[in-house]
């Protein structure tokens, strides 16, 4: 069981939110993630937490910097696209530096669509982006083996509307922190 | 234009579930000829124990038939020696349906029917069946059933089931209803997402996609036990389940070796086995039902579009041509076209190629159609249709002539599949 820490992703959208004064967009409010309302927290005893783990008591940890660059936890992408945006090139390389940094550190990778189309193909589409992600982090030195990568296609979205400013926030791609360091 | 409304309670599978629903069918369109057919109620009916209003529903929900009530006529035929023809030559039906509720041992019915061409003056059908009070629907179809296939030629789908899931806020209930909405059942209901529901060939299994371990997986459910099994729960997505026509295989999309790829597995699980080998997204696998090839999406060209494989292997041969965006293909009862989602200026329709001539016909007006599941008898195409970001679920004949709408009181309906012909 290596399950033992996990952002969810609106406390990221909030993170984010926070931490980006300079987002271009103004971002819907983030919907209750069902998975905020579940109950997997497993025990104590298999959830060690970031201070009783963490190696540097003295510095903190910048996953935990609200304001730093890797509060960013989300890559979007454009219609019917997955190429990684400049954007998104950055805080992707932001995250492989520490990963490279905290060798320790197991990330999942959660690939998104918007709801128009498929589906299925949507589910498919979704594990692309997650790759695409994943295709960077391995190219700039993260070993593939501490990324997973799954897909929620347009099951999960962050945005609950039905017009391109809700599509544009669902089409991405989550970082998902499994164990942080 | 016609419209039937009913309001029905469903029966819930599990009591913890029973919800009711209040479902509308609405015809929007006709058909251009329609056979007029007279519907005499029949004898001994009651407002509590009744045959012919789900009849004429069942024919008038076609577009094929212009019911003609039968009252008016006294004393209404029961029996064919009580039969004035000149009545309905006048009344301009051209077949005729009489019959009669008997009680019988044991507090059971006898429900007797007979159906008549008008200007033969013959008999076309009869039956006579002894039921419980709790089957008069059932046999209400089956009468229907039988109308339809004299009348027409084509097998009836009245006594058929759909599968569909609806969403009511986060909570997600996989349901199976009669052909007709009513009689709605929870067999599943989730926190998460359930997605494609498919199936088995003999009705008695649903195959579909769960989140509930946080990925997607296949799950095969029994219907009459609520058994469940997880069959595919590789590494990755696991999902887009299509039965084998002997319903012992299933066509799964995996991504465990890397991209969406199509693997053969047992219906009770097993090894993987891969049919397409492609670097491109190939998913949304259909089996004909003549059991030759399958049907697939692949966007090995750029956008994705329609394929097939025979299923001892060989080269994929491309299908769709027309467009950027053609998904969810599902292969006719007859194997001969393919019912598959086009995307055309942004909107999102059901169309049908016909696979000898390549020649493709939009059957649906979008602009967010998707999900088609054919009739058993070919002739009609369930989809899920969405306004508002509500979807509801639609039906449009094979010819496009005929549509129909399926409304749920609440939530949002989505991913219908057709169950088969049951005997």
């Amino acid at each position: 069981m290596n399950k033992t820490y996990r952002i969810v992703p609106a406390l990221a959208a909030a993170l984010l939110l926070a931490a980006c004064g300079s987002t271009p967009k103004t971002e819907a409010p983030a919907p209750v993630d069902n998975r905020t309302a579940q109950p997997p927290a497993p025990p104590p005893s298999q959830q060690p937490t970031a201070s009783t783990t963490t190696p540097r008591p003295v510095t903190a940890n910048p996953l935990d910097d609200p304001r730093g660059v890797l509060a960013g936890r989300s890559v979007f992408f454009d219609y019917d696209s997955n190429v990684v945006k400049p954007e998104g090139q950055t805080l992707v390389k932001a995250h492989a530096d520490y990963m490279k940094q905290f060798p320790g550190a197991r990330i999942a990778l959660e690939g998104n669509t918007d709801e128009r189309g498929s589906r299925e193909y949507n589910l498919a589409l979704g594990q692309r982006r997650a790759d695409a992600v994943k295709q960077i982090m391995t190219l700039v030195g993260v070993s593939g083996d501490r990324i997973e990568t799954v897909s929620f296609g347009e099951e999960k979205p962050k945005a609950p509307g039905h017009d391109e400013a809700a599509w544009s926030q669902n089409r991405r791609a989550d970082i998902v922190y499994k164990v942080k360091n | 234009m016609k419209r039937i409304a009913f309001t029905l309670w469903s029966l819930a599978l599990f009591a913890a579930a029973a919800a009711h629903a209040q479902l509308t069918i609405d015809i929007t369109t006709s058909a251009g000829k329609q056979i007029p057919v007279a519907i005499v109620p029949f004898g001994n009916e009651d407002a509590t124990q009744s045959v012919t209003p789900v009849i004429s529903a069942d024919l008038a929900r076609t577009g094929l038939f212009k019911v003609i009530p039968g009252t008016g006529v006294t004393p209404p035929p029961t029996e064919p020696s009580e039969i004035n023809f000149a009545d309905w030559t006048a009344k301009n039906a051209e077949a005729l349906v009489i019959g009669s509720l008997r009680p019988a041992p044991g507090g059971q019915l006898d429900v007797r029917f007979r159906l008549f061409d008008v200007a033969r003056q013959m008999q076309l059908a009869s039956f006579s069946y002894v039921v419980q009070p709790a089957q008069l629907r059932a046999t209400a179809h089956k009468i229907a059933d039988e109308i339809y296939e004299k009348l027409t030629g084509d097998k009836g789908v009245f006594s058929t089931r759909i599968a569909y899931v609806i969403k009511r806020g986060q909570r997600y209930e996989l349901q199976v209803a009669d052909a007709d909405g009513a009689n709605a059942q929870t067999v599943l209901a989730s926190g998460q997402s359930i997605i494609s529901p498919k199936w088995s060939p003999d009705g008695t299994r649903l195959a579909y996609v769960s989140f509930e371990s946080e990925k997607a997986t296949v799950v095969v459910q029994n219907l009459a036990t609520g058994e469940r099994r997880t069959v595919a729960n590789f590494f990755g997505n696991n999902s887009a389940p299509a039965w084998s026509p002997d319903g012992k295989t299933l066509a799964v999309t995996l991504t465990k070796d890397g991209t969406s790829q199509i693997y053969l597995i047992p219906a009770t699980g097993g090894a993987p086995r891969r049919i397409t080998e492609s670097a491109a997204i190939d998913t949304e696998a259909d089996w004909s039902p003549d059991g030759a090839y399958i049907a697939f999406i692949s966007d090995r060209s750029g956008g994705p579009q329609i394929y097939r494989v025979p299923v001892t292997g060989g080269q994929p041969q491309r299908l769709t041509f027309e467009g950027s965006y053609n998904v969810t293909p599902r292969v006719s009862p007859d194997s001969r076209s393919i019912a598959y989602v086009q995307r055309d200026d942004g909107k999102f329709r059901i169309a049908l190629l016909d696979i000898a001539s390549g020649q493709s016909t939009v059957l649906s007006d979008g602009p967010l159609d998707e999900s088609p599941s054919f009739a058993p008898n070919g002739r009609v195409v369930l989809y899920e249709s969405t306004t508002g970001g509500r979807g509801s679920l639609a039906a449009v004949s094979a010819d496009g002539r005929v549509k129909q709408r399926l409304t749920a009181a609440s939530g949002d309906v989505r991913d219908p599949a057709w169950g088969p012909f049951v005997k």
